[in-house]
Formats: C-alpha cells, structure tokens, sequence
C-alpha cells in the first residue's frame, strides 16, 4: 500500500461520498417534514441520470410524457378530494399546477430536443421533469395518507419505488446509459488527477449544503418547513399548509436526486435500477447521522465513500457487506448512549 | 373455546383442498407459496402490527434457516428432520445478536437498520464460498416420513399448512396472555408498560426472536420444497414483500399474514399471466402495476384488509367469562392508621438551571389520603415521578416502608406495592378494558411465553383476569368489561386505569389528576371509592385540580408552588392559609 494508491482510493472515496451526502441530506429532509423514509430516492437519481443522458443523444425521454400522465391523475385527485369546497379560482389553480405545467414542460422538452442542443439546456430540462415527478408523486401516492402511521407511508413508499423502478425499464430499456461530462477539462496536482467532472460533484455537493442551510435558517418557506417537521398540527394551527410543505420537500428531494444522478451518469454507467442501491448508501449515511443532522449526515456520506473506495480496493467480494454492515456499530452506539425516548404509536 | 371453531374449520378445508378432484396442480403451488408467504407475514404481525417494531430483514432469518439445512443436508447428509431444530436455533441466534442491537433503536431508526442489515447479509449469503455463493446450493433432499418422499407440490403442501396453522394457533394463544398483553403495551410506550412491571426490552426481545424462528422455519420449508436455494428469495426486496405482505392483510392480526400472503401471491401471479395479453408488451409491467395497486391499496384500507372483511361480518366480540372464585395471594400490608408508609425527604430535581422540585419534604401514612395541590407548574407531576422511579431525584431521600428507594427502577417500586395511574390516559386502545386491567397484574403471574403458547398457562390466567374483573366491578364498570378501551369515554377511560393500579395490589396508590373529565356524579362516586378503599387498609397520594374534589376527600393537603412545600395541613387549614391563597389568586394589594 502506498501513497498513490491511498490518495487515489481517497479522491474516489470522496466523490462517491459527496453523492452520497446529496442523496442523504434529501432523505433527512424529506422525512423530517413529512415521515415518509423516500425509498424512490434512488429512482429520482435514475430518472434524473438517464432522461439527461436520452436528451442528450437527442431523443424525447419517456419521463416527460410521465410527468403529463401523473398531472392529470392529480389534477383528477384535486377534483375528487375537494369535491365539497370546489370554486372556480381552486379548480382554475389546479389546472394551472397539474395540467398547464406538465404540458408546458412536454412542450418545451419537444421543442428544444436535438442532437445540437446545449449541455445546459439538456440539465435544466431533466431538473423540470423530475423535479415535477416529485412534485406530483407526493400529491398522488402520499397527500392522501399523509396523517397515518411511519409504516403506512414507508410501504407507500415502497410501492412507489417498485412502480417507478417499473416505468424506468419501460422507459430506458435494459442497458445502461452514460451521458456527457459538464467539463471536458482536467489537471495534475503530483500523483493525483482531477478531472472536471469530479470538481463539478465537489461544487455542486458544497453548493447545495449551503443553499439547504440557508434555506432552512433565513427564509420563511424554510421554517415553515421546519415547524411541519416539529410538529404537524402545530403548524397547520398557525396557517402553514402542512400539504404544500409536503410537496416542496418532495420536489426539493426530487431536484437533489435528479442532480446527484446527472452528475454521475457521466462517470459510471446507470442501469435503470442502479439508483436503488445508490439511494441506500445515502440511507446508512442519513441513519448515521441520525435522520436529523444535515452536518453530521454530510460528514457520514463522506465516510461511507471512503469506506466503500477502500474495501473495494482490499475486499472487493464483500464491499457491499461492509459498508451496510457499517451502520451496525453506529446503532449500537446510539442504542447505548441515547435514553430511550417514550414515543407513542399515531 | 370460541377462536378454536373457526380455525379448525379452516385447517379441514385446507386439508381437503388437495383432494378436490380436478384441482389444477398450479393452484397448490400456489397455495405452498401462499403458506411459506404466511408463515414470516405472521412473525411480522407479531412484531409488526401488534409490538410495533418494523422490521425489513425478515428475509434474512428465512435465509439463515434455508442455508442452514442446506449446508447441513447436501454437505454433511443430516437428515432433514434434524436440521429443523438446528435451523430454528440457528435462526433465534441470530435474531438474539442482531435483536439486542436493533430492538432498543426507537421509531425510524429500528426499520432502518433492518433494512441495512438486510441488505448486509443478502451480500454475505452471495457471496460465501460455503454457501455457494450466486449460485446458492442444490440437490437438496426432500422432505421424507418413512417411503413417502415429499416432493410433489401436492404432498410438501401438507407440511407447509400444517405449519401454517400450528404457528397460527401458537401465536393467537401467545398474543391472548400475560406475555401477549405485555407485547401488545409496548405500542403505548415504555413508561405505562414499566408502571406495571414488564419489561419493554425483554418482551422486544421476545417478539423478536419469536419473528425470526417463525421465518427460519419458512426457510426451513422452502430449502426442501424448492430443493435448492440461492440468495435472491432472502435479499432487500423480499424483505420489503413480507412486510407488505403484513400490511396489505392487517398488520395487527395472526390471520391477517395469512389473508395478505393469498393476496399478494395470487395478484403477482395474475399480474404476471394476464397483464401481457391486457397490454401486449414484453416488459415487466407487472412491477408497475403491483407497486401501484399497493399505493391505492393504502389509501382505501390503511389497516389491512382483514380488519376491513372482519367490520363487515356479523361476528361477536370475543367475551371473555370469568370465574370470581379465583383469587390471587395478597402482599401483606401495614395495619395500624398512622404508621409511616411514604417518605419523601428534602427531595430535589433539577432539569439543567431549573429547580422543578426544590427540596420537598412530606409523607403518606398508612390509611391516609394525602392530597398534592398547587398551581400549573408547581411540581406535581415531576414529584410523582420521582416517587414512581420514572425520573431520577437530584437529591434528597425517598423511601417506602423504611426502604429507601434510591437508583430504584419504576418495575422496583411497582413491586414494593406502589401503583399508578397517568394524567393522559395511557390504555390500550385496542384491547378490552378486561384486557387492559389485566395488565395491571403482570407482577402477580408467573406464566412464561412458550407455556402460554402451549395454553400451559390457563390456571395462572384464569386467576389474572378474575383479579381483573372483581377490580373493574369494584370501580363500577363491570357492563363495559368487554368493550375496547379505546371505545369508552375519556372519564371512564380514567376509572380504568384505577381499576389497572388495583390490580397490582398496591399499598399506595397514585392519582394523576383522576377526576379530570369526570362528571359530578362520577366524582362522587370516584371519592367514595378512594374513602373505601382507604378504610380497607390502602393509603392514596393524589395530584388534582378540582379544589371540591380535592377539599372534601383528602386527610391532609401538601400545596406545592414554584417547586417547593409552602403548606401542609388539614383541608380546612388549607383553606384559610394565606400563602395558598397567595399563591393561587396572586398577592392581595
């Protein structure tokens, strides 16, 4: 073992884990506002990876027809939910969110498809079908059951996972797909090389840590979100639209997935089901960092990668074993320092 | 005597369904698989539905009992009969190592960590060199009794079902006793299950294991119907499909697993036959669909849909009768009015730079009723705690009976005869008030887990509930016995409770706030209860509001303000005291 092979395994470890430390943070989010532990995270890191990677071999991915299909099964939900209450400005509204939206992104996704079209578009066209996904899985699946128990909603949520795993077969077939780097560039510092992309992943990784973290600290949308986490009622009781802050979070996840998946389908070949596994390492960072911590998560997702970049290199047979067997000494840990708190079934 | 009708019903039915001339040999595939699905649906029921605890690593347990005849069949040629125990142990061994790490974990992180280490050990069974690793291990003899080699679907099947429905009838007894009561308090909490002595992580523990041998013994099953196993049956996403197996049927009920192990496999199956001739496509849209009808499934029956077919069936609750002739032995009490029973001495409590209890000093006598009033946020509660072990003193002396009870778990005291009730309502919803006030009787029976499963324990439980219905009788709700408790209304919820800490035969009983939503009739009767039983010998220390209630009933009053002691005395000194009345009308100008 030298040197070399250590800041290698390092800088890989590294990468990874700043992956990781997206997707984990998305996970503590999404679960602190609305309880659901988002199983499809990995799926929004396939849609994300794979509609860039179609776009940019020109072609018209399946997702943005889902995201046309999914609004309307909304827009029927709204319909059906508020069939009491309806006014004209709520159905105008809803219209506008579930059938005006996905049309005008079909439409522009349409229009600016082709073999010639820049990087940047092909991203900000992944980022608005996904990012919408998210926003309408929310409404779909767990608007509606949004006051039951953490179980209901983690198999909702499995049951979503395996449908959108599902469509993405149909959508992106069975091979894999790869797509083009951000930057072609690259440089040496002594043995170690860094290529363009890597730099992007570190950027965007610290980019929207920061972002989260002044979101949640300085804006109002922000609180309101952390009031939703805290406490559900509460926060309905003083005007915060507890189904609103429900979608936010899902699209926020959805955004940060799409991204984490964009920024990796340059690097490594994604299959349709690559993200699940993926999604799951951000999980043991996210539990590592206890489902509430975004620093000590980002923190943990960096020490997964590191662990997977070395047991790879060393055991490779069992780096899997490893890095989810990772989380067994942590729990131990939590179990014996933390009291165990009275908690009460909803 | 009224579950067993229906079960043996159904084991006759399942019994004949192989003969039915005509049956398509498909159809007992199914069936079989129906069985192995049921089996590790039911431990999650158990652990599920009804301890609370989430699991996602069942699949795992049902490799460790799969792999363990495997290797011990094919590699060493034990007979499979012999491997049964041995996958079994090898099954509840591992649940003891991973359950003591995982079980303590609350809420979020309990399903979590199953997930990971699900995950975990699905890569080790691949990847193995004694398993066999991808590719799993093959030629694995059939189930055999004398000649008779169990290898058609048709004939395993009889070994699956009666699997099946013996785990079925040993988990129905398991959950209808002392055991089964203490598993189904851990959904409400910790701190009401202490109250009465169980021990949340011992019976955690036990549902635990009890899960993992149930899918051991699926594994088991599965090995000698498939013949061989490899590690994908036993990996994430099965351990996904059990627990929604669990839910889909009704997570809280034994037949539930059952009832959503039939849906789940024969919807895939259908799924998978009909889906393509529906759509004319060669993808795998049955996925699609099944996660799909899975979400739907959730919004139209979040619990299940065994409890959603049972609402709607003209059947009976299960009225439990009793016999009054049964008593339970009597702890000894002291006799003489005025001997000293509660001790509290200069007690303290700090919660960071907050003095909750600031040094309080008073006692209960024996046959006394001892009142703690005091406005909101003078230390009541916290006091009370203290007493019942629930918090920690930071100083100062408690002692019960010249014990001191100091570092004194809440299982300790309860013990030592201090019994309590709780200011919000802390009963199991779902269970009946006999059910309920049984609980308050842990302590006094002796019946373990497995002699409840094999219905060894029906003196000890007869004794139990017959404890618990003189004690519901004599709070005055013998006509809602046998309703659930979460059916009653908040103040009978309250006498309940009463009836609970009666149960555990205590020396001192401990009010919190016991005529809160009661009714003025209720509240006179609820006085003349607690007078009764003073005279019978119990001394009672209670926290309440209701001035009238509080003036009219106790022997002596302890005003508590800010934390500290600033009166004690007979209600009519009380009264006319001027730092009371200070302290809750605010200082006269």
């Amino acid at each position: 073992m030298n040197t070399t092979i250590v800041l290698f395994l390092l800088q890989d470890g590294i990468t990874n884990g700043a992956i990781y430390a997206l997707l984990g943070l998305a996970l503590v989010l999404v679960f602190a506002v609305t309880r659901v532990i988002l199983i499809p995270q990995g799926e929004f890191v396939t849609y994300g990876a794979l509609t860039y990677a179609t776009l940019a071999s020109g072609q018209v991915p399946g997702t943005a027809h889902l995201v046309v299909a999914m609004g309307i099964v909304a827009f029927g939900l709204d319909l059906i939910m508020r069939r009491r209450t309806l006014r004209l400005a709520l159905v105008g509204w809803s219209f506008l969110i579930n059938i005006v939206l996905p049309a005008a992104i079909l439409v522009l996704t349409l229009a600016l498809t082709g073999k010639d079209t820049p990087i940047a578009i092909d991203i900000a066209l992944s980022l608005l079908i996904v990012g919408a996904i998210g926003l309408f899985l929310y409404r779909i699946a767990f608007a509606p059951i949004a006051h039951t128990s953490v179980l209901v909603l983690l198999i909702a949520a499995v049951g979503c996972h395996l449908a959108l795993q599902g469509i993405g077969l149909v959508f992106f077939g069975a091979e894999g797909q790869r797509g083009p780097p951000l930057s072609n560039a690259a440089f040496t510092i002594a043995p170690l090389r860094f290529s363009g992309q890597s730099i992007a992943v570190y950027a965007v990784t610290l980019a929207l840590i920061a972002g989260l973290w002044l979101l949640f600290s300085f804006t109002l949308y922000g609180k309101a979100l952390r009031a939703t986490a805290v406490n559900r009622l509460g926060a309905r009781l003083v005007g915060i639209r507890t189904a609103l802050s429900g979608q936010i979070a899902f699209l926020l996840a959805a955004v940060i997935g799409a991204i984490s998946g964009i920024l990796i389908v340059p690097i490594t070949t994604l299959y349709y089901d690559t993200g699940f596994l993926i999604g799951l390492k951000g999980f043991v960072a996210a539990i590592i960092g206890g489902l509430v911590s975004y620093p000590l998560t980002a923190i943990a997702a960096l020490f997964v990668g590191i662990v997977e970049a070395f047991s790879s290199f060393y055991a490779s047979n069992f780096k899997e074993v490893i890095v989810f067997a990772l989380i067994i000494p942590v729990l131990l840990l939590r179990s014996l320092t933390t009291p165990a708190v009275d908690e009460e079934e909803d | 005597m009224r579950q067993r009708l229906p079960v043996m019903l159904f084991a006759l039915a399942m019994a004949a369904v192989p003969f039915i001339p005509g049956m398509p040999p498909f159809w007992i595939v199914l069936l079989d698989n129906i069985g192995l699905s049921a089996l590790v649906a039911m431990g999650l029921v158990l652990l599920t539905g009804v301890g609370g605890l989430t699991s996602f690593g069942q699949a795992a347990f049902c490799g460790f009992g799969a792999y363990t005849t495997a290797v011990l069949t094919t590699a060493y040629g034990l007979s499979p009969w012999l491997t049964l125990p041995l996958s079994l142990v090898v099954s509840g061994l591992f649940a003891v190592v991973l359950g003591i790490v995982t079980v303590r974990l609350s809420g979020h992180y309990l399903p979590l960590g199953t997930i990971a280490w699900g995950l975990g050990l699905f890569y080790l069974f691949s990847k193995l060199e004694f398993l066999g690793r991808n590719d799993g291990i093959s030629q694995i003899p059939p189930l055999a009794i004398g000649s008779l080699k169990m290898i058609a679907p048709d004939t395993i099947y009889f070994a699956i079902w009666t699997a099946v429905i013996l785990c079925a009838w040993l988990t129905m007894n398991l959950l209808d006793s002392r055991t089964g009561r203490a598993i189904r308090a851990l959904r409400r909490g910790h701190v009401a299950a202490e109250a009465f002595g169980i021990k949340p992580p011992q019976a955690k523990l036990l549902v635990f294991i009890y899960a993992a041998v149930l899918a051991g013994l699926s594994g088991w099953l599965y090995a000698h119907f498939e013949r061989a196993v490899n590690p994908t049956p036993f990996g994430a996403e099965a351990g996904i499909e059990y627990l929604f197996v669990a839910v889909i049927g009704g997570a809280g009920y034994v037949w539930g697993g059952v009832l959503g192990a039939a849906i789940a496999v024969i919807l895939k199956e259908a799924l998978q036959d009909y889906l393509p001739y529906l759509l004319h496509s060669e993808s795998q849209l049955e996925t699609i669909v099944f996660g799909m009808l899975l979400v739907l499934l959730l919004q139209l029956a979040p619990g299940g849909v065994w409890p959603w077919l049972m609402r709607r069936l003209p059947l009976k609750p299960d009225r439990k009768s009793t016999d009054p002739s049964l008593v339970l032995p009597r702890r000894e009490r002291p006799v003489d009015a005025g001997d000293a029973l509660l001790r509290i001495e200069h007690a303290r409590k700090q919660f960071g730079g907050v003095v909750a209890v600031n040094d309080v000093s008073f006692g209960v006598d024996a046959r006394e009723i001892v009142a703690l009033i005091g406005p909101n946020g003078a230390g009541k509660s916290t006091t009370f705690n203290l007493v019942t072990g629930v918090l920690a003193a930071s100083g100062g002396a408690i002692s019960l009976l010249g014990r001191t009870l100091r570092g004194a778990s809440p299982q300790d005291i309860t013990k030592l005869g201090v019994s309590r009730t709780f200011q919000h309502v802390k009963l199991v919803a779902d269970m009946t008030v006999l059910e309920n006030v049984a609980i308050g009787a842990h302590l006094r029976g002796h019946a373990g887990a497995i002699a409840s499963m094999l219905r060894l324990d029906r003196s000890d439980e007869a004794r139990l509930l017959a404890e618990a219905a003189r004690q519901i009788k004599r709070v005055g709700l013998a006509a809602q016995a046998h309703m659930l408790a979460g059916s009653l209304s908040l103040g009978q919820q309250r006498i309940v409770e009463i009836a609970r800490a009666l149960c555990a035969d205590p020396v001192l009983l401990l009010l919190d706030e016991p005529a809160a939503g009661l009714r003025h009739m209720e509240k006179q009767r609820l006085a003349a209860l607690l007078r009764e039983l003073r005279d019978g010998g119990m001394s009672v220390l209670l926290v309440e509001h209701d001035m009238g209630f509080v003036m009219n009933l106790a022997d002596r009053v302890v005003v508590l303000d800010f934390g500290t002691k600033i009166a004690e005395g007979t209600p009519e000194a009380i009264k006319a005291n001027p730092d009371v009345i200070r302290a809750y009308l605010g200082a006269v100008a």
